[in-house]
């Protein structure tokens, strides 16, 4: 599904990713660890299309299609979703308004109907309450005035409505106590099927205690340096980052 | 009545010579409007010449062009109605500045004058200190004088000026309106200049609001992209009176909405706020003036400009607060966001206090639409025109949402909306 060949990026001529070659099938769940400064967060906008990351070399494909070509809007309209490390605010943009903005130009872009107001808010208060969210942070303005934890979850609740095909997870544990990280798990969870690809991008392997991948990969230097099964994060978290990168020079 | 017409100053002068002995009212005020413009001229309009009121706008473009008396010999008036807001409110409409009853559906809760039946001229207006406003003086036929009686509500009110295309001539035209509220009377006054082709709207608003009155003064500024705007009010408020304004400025190629506010009783509260949405070489200037005469006032204004193209907006605000005028409040906001690396702001806030117990504050900021807001809406699969615009609502949102009255809020956001896919086309 999604198939990354040789990636080389780079941020105001700066090279972060020197040749990354990675393979996430549809339906598995993926994680990429790596230490600070590895290229993580580079990644996950290489992805979704930030037009600050230079691609130098190398090809991404989505379902075939040439996924660097697109515009962002356009990669999340063919179902890649990107929850932010650090969500943006947006004063003056209510969340109900945002959401279903966003997932009416989807359906357009499918050749759906749009969803009328009292249709999209019907949904939205469901996955609010299967998320544990309070009914107002649909009418607060987008992630203003959030809680680091609130805003995490208004991403995980950005996912659950929009209902991506490949979900980028950046970090999304930082900031999170047990509980939250409990409840954005569960959520992503519950969106695991044979049509929902995840990679999951963090720093420690507690999130995949929750969130449990079918591959591991260590990233380091801009690269791939190790890839493995869910034992892996394990053996991370046992040897440290610094340990694994000497194994592998 | 098609004789050469002169430009500037001259032809304005030449216009009042001509036009004197018809023109409503006695001959004084008249007359030292007409000196008091004939040494002014029009700010800007000769080089060399540079007023600081005048510091950002120049009037050149309006000195350089020449312009007739509206004719105002107009046939089917069914379809210039539907410009007009689906309101459900009187109306009191004026053609090229003249009244058109046929168009107008009187108020019943106050009362109504042609200043064209009643030629008084108001204390407040300064035609020796305002170039503009001694032209108007000078040049004033007809015009609306509002008037609300002790205690009463008298609703929602529209005040529209249209101005006519007139193929090969441009028009200028000078109303003189005047609002009184008694003691403890409310009005809103939806107040919508629009028009096609190249003219100049000079209109002068004298206002008085009474003690504990409130009036609401809500303007729609969306004249033809050829057209002059050139208005001017004058404001006194009454203590514990409130006057609370905004205008919206879309249109005009040169406008300027120019405020005097005076705040002489205790407790009074004035807000003079606005947005000037701007594109193309349109350029549009917004000066206040508010004198805090009184202790215990409360002075409001956020001017907010959304700037594409190689547009230059003007925001010029200034705060006055007497000796006497303790327990002052002040604040005074002007943003702007630059969609353009041509568009231009220039801010000039001044604070000039004299009493020891106040609070005055103001501030400025300009930026552009931030990328990562941008990123944010488009990674969610908002296209990039859409995203942008919600960028543009969301910065003007908190400034529409000082107009209290639902329905003409309404017809703010849909010429916002309507503004926005014009520049978007």
């Amino acid at each position: 599904m999604l198939d990354i060949r040789g990636l080389c990026a780079a941020i105001d001529e700066k090279p972060i990713l020197h040749g990354i070659d990675l393979t996430v099938p549809q339906g598995e769940v993926h994680a990429i660890m790596g230490p600070n400064g590895s290229g993580k967060s580079t990644l996950a906008y290489v992805l979704s299309g930030r037009e600050d990351y230079v691609v130098t070399g190398g090809s991404v494909t989505f379902d075939g299609h040439d996924l660097l070509a697109m515009a962002p809007e356009e990669r999340a309209a063919a179902g890649v979703f990107l929850a932010f490390q650090y969500p943006v605010e947006l004063p003056g943009v209510g969340n109900a308004n945002f959401l279903r903005t966003a997932l009416n130009a989807l359906r357009r872009s499918r050749g759906e109907s749009e969803l009328d107001a009292v249709q999209f808010l019907k949904m939205a208060r469901a996955e609010t309450k299967r998320l544990a969210m309070p009914d107002d942070m649909l009418r607060r303005n987008v992630n203003v005035g959030f809680s680091g934890g609130e805003k995490k979850r208004n991403e995980v609740l950005q996912m659950a409505i929009l209902r991506p095909r490949l979900a980028i997870l950046d970090e999304t544990d930082s900031g999170l106590d047990i509980d939250a990280l409990k409840i954005v798990a569960d959520g992503v969870n519950a969106l695991r099927g044979p049509g929902f690809s995840t990679l999951v991008i963090t720093h420690y392997q507690r999130l995949l205690e929750h969130i449990v991948p079918d591959r591991v990969h260590v990233l380091a230097g801009g690269r791939i340096v190790r890839s493995g099964g869910p034992e892996l994060a394990h053996e991370l978290e046992a040897k440290g980052y610094a340990g694994m990168a000497a194994e592998a020079a | 009545m098609t004789a050469p017409v002169q430009t500037g100053a001259a032809g304005f002068l030449a216009r009042f010579e001509g036009l004197r002995a018809r023109l409503p009212g006695g001959p004084g005020p008249r007359l030292a409007a007409a000196e008091a413009f004939r040494q002014a001229g029009l700010p800007g309009g000769t080089s060399g010449r540079r007023e600081e009121a005048w510091k950002y706008t120049s009037l050149r473009p309006v000195a350089e062009a020449a312009f007739h008396e509206p004719m105002s010999l107009v046939g089917d008036d069914s379809t210039l109605l539907e410009c007009l807001p689906r309101v459900d409110a009187p109306r009191i409409v004026f053609i090229d500045g003249r009244f058109r009853s046929e168009l107008s559906m009187l108020p019943h809760a106050l009362r109504f004058t042609r200043f064209a039946d009643d030629a008084a001229f108001g204390t407040l207006a300064r035609p020796d200190s305002e170039p503009m406003v001694a032209l108007n003086t000078m040049l004033a036929e007809d015009g609306a004088l509002l008037s609300v009686a002790d205690g009463v509500d008298a609703g929602l009110l529209l005040l529209v000026s249209l101005a006519m295309d007139t193929p090969g001539a441009s028009v200028a035209f000078h109303p003189r309106h005047a609002i009184r509220l008694g003691v403890g009377a409310k009005l809103t006054v939806l107040e919508m200049s629009l028009g096609s082709g190249a003219y100049l709207h000079n209109p002068v608003t004298e206002v008085h609001v009474g003690e504990d009155a409130t009036l609401a003064h809500v303007r729609l500024q969306n004249e033809s992209q050829t057209a002059f705007h050139l208005s001017t009010v004058y404001v006194e408020i009454a203590g514990r009176g409130t006057y609370d304004s905004f205008a919206l400025n879309l249109g005009a190629r040169v406008a300027r909405t120019e405020v005097h506010a005076r705040l002489i009783g205790a407790k009074g509260t004035t807000h003079l706020n606005g947005a000037q949405l701007l594109g193309g070489a349109q350029h549009a200037d917004f000066t206040t003036v508010v004198k805090h005469d009184a202790p215990s006032c409360v002075s409001r204004q956020t001017v907010k400009n959304v700037l594409a193209g190689r547009s230059q907006g003007v925001f010029q605000g200034r705060i006055e607060v007497a000796r006497a005028a303790q327990k002052t409040d002040g604040y005074q906001m002007n943003q702007a966001l630059l969609l353009s690396p041509d568009a231009e702001i220039d801010t000039k806030p001044e604070l000039e206090i004299f009493a020891d117990d106040v609070k005055c504050s103001h501030g400025a900021t300009v930026g552009e639409l931030d990328a990562d807001q941008l990123f944010y809406l488009r990674s969610r699969g908002i296209p990039d025109a859409e995203a942008r615009s919600m960028l543009v609502h969301a910065f003007l949102a908190e400034s529409l949402e000082a107009v209290t009255h639902e329905g003409v809020r309404e017809v703010l956001e849909q010429a916002v909306e309507n503004w926005w896919k014009r520049q978007a086309a």
